[in-house]
C-alpha cells in the first residue's frame, strides 16, 4: 500500500479539510437554526453557546485551511506546464483535460469557478462564527441578523457544494499525480 | 437578578454596528473576489498584475486583494459602526446583494457572456 506525496495532500486537502467542512454544515445549521428559533425551547444553556462558538470557530478553521492547502499546494501541481515535447499528460491534469473537446469543460468551467467560488466559504464562515460569537441569541433582535447569518452559512455551504462536487468530478477525469512515493504497508506479494 | 438574565439583558444591549460590519464586509469580501476574478479574466494585463505567486498564477493576487479589501472593510466599518445601532435591513440587503455578485462573477459562462465571448 503505497501513496504519492501529491495524492496524499489532494486527499488531505479534499476529504481532510474539505469534507469535513461540509460535513459540519448539517450540525451548524441546526444549531444556529434552533438557537434563534423563537419561543425558549431554542434558548441554548451557556455550556452548548460556548460548545457551538467552539464548532463554528474550528469550522473556520478547516475552511482556510481549505482553500489555502488548494490554492497554495495543490492547484499549482494542477497547472503545472508539461516540458516541450511532452506526449503523456498524466502528471499535468490541466493540459490532460484541455487536450480533450470532451474534457475541456471540465477545467473551462468545472476549476475556473471551483478555485474562485470556493473563497466564499471562509468569508462568510467566519463572519457567521464571529456575529454567533458576539450576540449569541441576540441575533434574533432584530431578526434580520439572524437572516444574515443563516443566509450567509447556506451560501457557504453552497460554494462548498460547488467546490467539492468539481473537485471530486476532476480527480476524477484528471487526478493529481506525481511526487515521491510513501509506502505505507507492503504485503506478502 | 440571575445570571441568565444578565447575560440576556447584555446581549440585548449590544449596539448591531460591530455585527452589521462583520456582515457587510463580508458582502464586500465575496463581492471583491468575484470583481477581481472576472477582472484577471477579461485583461490579460490585469490577469499578469495578478500574478503575485508564478506556481499559483493569477488566483494568487486574485484571492490576496479579496481577502485586503474583506479585512480591510470589516476594520473600517467596525471603527465606524462599534458603538452605533444601524438599519441592519439595509445592511443584509446590501450584503446579500454583494454576495450574489461574488457568486455570479465568479461563474465562468457569466463571465464569458459579460465579455461578449
Amino acid at each position: 500500500m503505497e501513496i504519492s506525496t501529491h495524492d496524499l495532500w489532494t486527499v488531505l486537502h479534499g476529504m481532510g479539510f474539505g469534507a469535513l467542512f461540509m460535513l459540519a454544515f448539517s450540525g451548524a445549521l441546526a444549531e444556529l437554526y434552533r438557537m434563534a428559533a423563537a419561543g425558549p425551547a431554542g434558548q441554548p444553556s451557556s455550556r452548548e453557546r460556548t460548545l457551538l462558538n467552539f464548532y463554528l470557530l474550528a469550522m473556520v478553521i478547516l475552511a482556510w485551511f481549505t482553500v489555502f492547502s488548494g490554492a497554495y499546494v495543490v492547484y499549482p501541481w494542477y497547472r503545472a506546464v508539461p516540458p516541450a515535447g511532452t506526449t503523456d499528460l498524466a502528471e499535468y491534469p490541466r493540459r490532460l483535460l484541455l487536450s480533450s473537446g470532451k474534457t475541456s469543460e471540465w477545467h473551462n468551467i468545472g476549476m475556473e469557478w471551483k478555485e474562485h467560488v470556493s473563497w466564499l466559504a471562509p468569508i462568510a464562515m467566519t463572519m457567521v462564527a464571529y456575529v454567533t460569537w458576539k450576540y449569541g441569541r441576540a441575533i434574533t433582535r432584530p431578526r434580520q441578523m439572524r437572516t444574515a447569518v443563516l443566509g450567509f452559512a447556506i451560501a457557504a455551504f453552497v460554494a462548498t457544494g460547488v467546490a467539492g462536487a468539481f473537485g471530486a468530478f476532476l480527480n476524477k477525469y484528471a487526478p493529481v499525480r506525481g511526487g515521491s512515493v510513501i509506502i505505507l504497508l507492503e504485503g506478502e506479494q | 437578578m440571575s445570571t441568565t438574565q444578565n447575560t440576556a439583558r447584555s446581549e440585548v444591549e449590544i449596539p448591531n454596528g460591530p455585527g452589521a460590519a462583520a456582515i457587510l464586509a463580508a458582502g464586500i469580501g465575496c463581492a471583491a473576489m468575484g470583481i477581481l476574478a472576472f477582472a484577471g479574466d477579461a485583461s490579460d494585463a490585469i490577469g499578469k498584475a495578478l500574478n503575485f505567486y508564478n506556481p499559483t498564477g493569477t488566483l494568487s493576487g486574485v484571492t490576496t486583494l479579496a481577502i485586503l479589501v474583506w479585512l480591510a472593510a470589516w476594520f473600517l466599518l467596525n471603527r465606524a459602526w462599534r458603538a452605533r445601532t444601524v438599519a441592519i435591513a439595509r445592511v443584509n440587503v446590501a450584503a446579500f446583494a454583494l454576495l450574489a455578485v461574488g457568486f455570479v462573477l465568479t461563474f465562468p459562462p457569466f463571465m464569458d457572456l459579460l465579455q461578449g465571448k
